[in-house]
């Protein structure tokens, strides 16, 4: 059993899960038809059938029920602020699980040559008053006696009085800011703290705008769009669910990282010493000095932030994704670049983190300003 | 001759009383409006007003630490953490004060005497003894209070100024007490 679980704790470091997932990803959910093939040949699409589903939910409880009796996970376990948290990889699972079926049963409807399920009248249909507004109000009443006694059994987890001087170690934010607690270790935080979090709100506000495909309106489809599910659900389950995952189970003393059945150890040393960009390039490849201007000592930073963001994209126009500019127009085309290329800042950052220590990119701290 | 304005008959608001002419209408728009700004700017005025406190009860923002001779070579003195949110620091050329405000989003973070290096638990940020960042996502180090000696020999630690590294304020003299 201890070999088991140092080998989930080996796993479940950042590094290691982040990459699995990523790498596994368009398996999971197939992007392109070569994907496609190796998800139909290595049966993944069974994790959307019925005995899929009841499997990884069984495997998701013999983890949690192995934790309980870990004298380590129990702690993090059942502290009563991760409690919400357990009941999300539940809730996130099932969902994800309930759409992808009926996607699937849809994609072989149409492939039949039929309408979506949803085009069939239903036959348990109801009205509105008196049917819905009923069912409506006993869940309503289930879910309050469900809070009443979720708030009885297990007391709110209030701490001392505030006091500047005395910051909890590990310091949390709420359960459903964790994703940005974990992007602001990786970024300065205007950009983590204040861009990104408007960038996320903005960008699924542009989503209607920029994917106008028809298909797929009003019925489950996987087949239909599968790019678009394939971006959508790497930053939801990724980059923001994965990420509030990591923050609440993973994450210890002095923001340390922590398998499930470590010992929460405040004297884990961990060898970091982060550099930026600017002096990876000017003392450890020219062998010179910072220059004493700002903006020479940030030129390769500032370099490589416009390439990605502005000059990549004009250069796919004219290769790689010439048939989706011409497809969507320089407008649509902008937004949908500065929105995913924003989005993919994040994984490639944390990678730049990992593998080579990289603070920032651009670093001047004289003008608070960091990337 | 004159030409007659002619009025539609419709138009003329004939026995409804009503006297409210171009005139009239304008001052009384101005007397609304004027009365309008006022309950706003007052009400503006009194909201802001309640944001700030009657009474500060805020540790002095200059306090006396002590002598010389008090702080240990090579210790970082945590005493004055609590109260006024300095690390005091002593090495061999002399003492300087570190404020304890991480700089990267403003936490507290903790003095580890075994790995010799203040480390944030909020985003994992670290610090050298002398302030210097060196892991996690703070973008600039720790700053520095003034300090200096009293005429009675104490030492005087005064929070109202700082001095930044990166702006290479630490070379000032009073960012440092040589020893």
């Amino acid at each position: 059993m201890s070999y088991i679980k140092s080998f989930i704790d080996f796993l479940s470091a950042p590094t290691i899960s982040f990459t699995l997932l990523t790498v596994a990803f368009p398996f999971i959910f197939p992007p392109s038809d070569y994907f496609e093939k190796k998800n139909r040949q290595w049966g993944v699409y069974k994790l959307w059938t019925n005995a899929g589903g009841f499997w990884v939910f069984v495997l998701i409880t013999l983890f949690f029920i192995v934790g309980y009796f870990d004298p380590h996970f129990n702690l993090t376990m059942t502290k009563p602020d991760n409690i919400p948290i357990i009941l999300m990889i539940y809730s996130m699972y099932f969902l994800t699980w309930l759409g992808m079926k009926k996607a699937y049963a849809n994609d072989e409807r149409l492939d039949r040559g039929e309408k979506p399920e949803e085009w069939n009248d239903p036959d348990d249909k109801v009205l509105v008053w008196p049917d819905l507004v009923y069912i409506e109000l006993i869940a309503l009443i289930l879910f309050m006696v469900a809070l009443i006694v979720w708030s009885i059994l297990i007391p709110a987890p209030l701490e001392e009085p505030a006091n500047p001087a005395a910051t909890p170690n590990p310091s949390k934010a709420p359960w459903y800011f964790l994703g940005l607690q974990e992007m602001l270790v990786y970024f300065d935080p205007w950009l983590a703290g204040i861009v990104f979090p408007m960038f996320i709100i903005f960008g699924m506000m542009a989503i209607p705008y920029m994917d106008v495909n028809k298909k797929g309106e009003g019925y489950y489809s996987f087949k239909e769009r599968r790019v678009g599910y394939f971006i959508f659900m790497y930053g939801w389950l990724v980059l923001w669910v994965f990420l509030i995952i990591i923050g609440t189970f993973f994450r210890g003393p002095n923001w340390n990282f922590f398998g499930p059945f470590e010992w929460w150890d405040p004297h884990k040393v961990v060898p970091l010493t982060n550099v930026n960009l600017s002096e990876y390039v000017w003392v450890k490849l020219l062998n010179k000095g910072l220059p004493v201007n700002i903006i020479a000592r940030e030129s390769v930073g500032f370099v490589a932030v416009i390439g990605y963001l502005f000059i990549m994209p004009i250069l796919l126009a004219k290769t790689k994704l010439k048939h989706l500019y011409d497809h969507y127009g320089p407008v649509r085309y902008a937004t949908l670049m500065l929105f995913g290329l924003t989005m993919f800042a994040l994984p490639i950052k944390m990678y730049l983190r990992w593998m080579f220590n990289l603070k920032y990119i651009v670093a001047i701290p004289e003008w608070f300003f960091n990337i | 001759m004159a030409e007659r304005k002619v009025i539609p008959k419709a138009s003329i608001n004939e026995g409804t009383g009503s006297d409210l002419d171009r005139k009239g209408f304008l001052s009384w728009l101005s007397i609304g409006w004027l009365a309008f700004v006022g309950a706003t700017g007052g009400f503006f005025t009194v909201l802001i007003r309640f944001l700030f406190p009657n009474v500060l009860f805020e540790p002095p923002q200059s306090f006396k630490i002590g002598y010389p001779d008090d702080f240990t070579i090579g210790k970082v003195d945590t005493r004055f953490k609590k109260k006024h949110a300095v690390w005091v620091v002593r090495d061999e050329e002399g003492i300087y004060a570190l404020s304890t405000v991480c700089t990267h989003l403003g936490c507290t973070p903790n003095w580890l005497e075994v790995e010799q290096k203040y480390k944030c638990p909020c985003h994992g940020s670290g610090f050298r003894k002398s302030g210097i960042h060196f892991e996690g996502p703070a973008p600039r180090p720790l700053e520095r209070h003034a300090i200096y000696l009293a005429a009675d020999g104490q030492i005087i630690v005064d929070k109202t100024k700082s001095f930044k590294w990166e702006k290479g304020e630490w070379e000032m003299s009073d960012s440092f007490l040589k020893i």
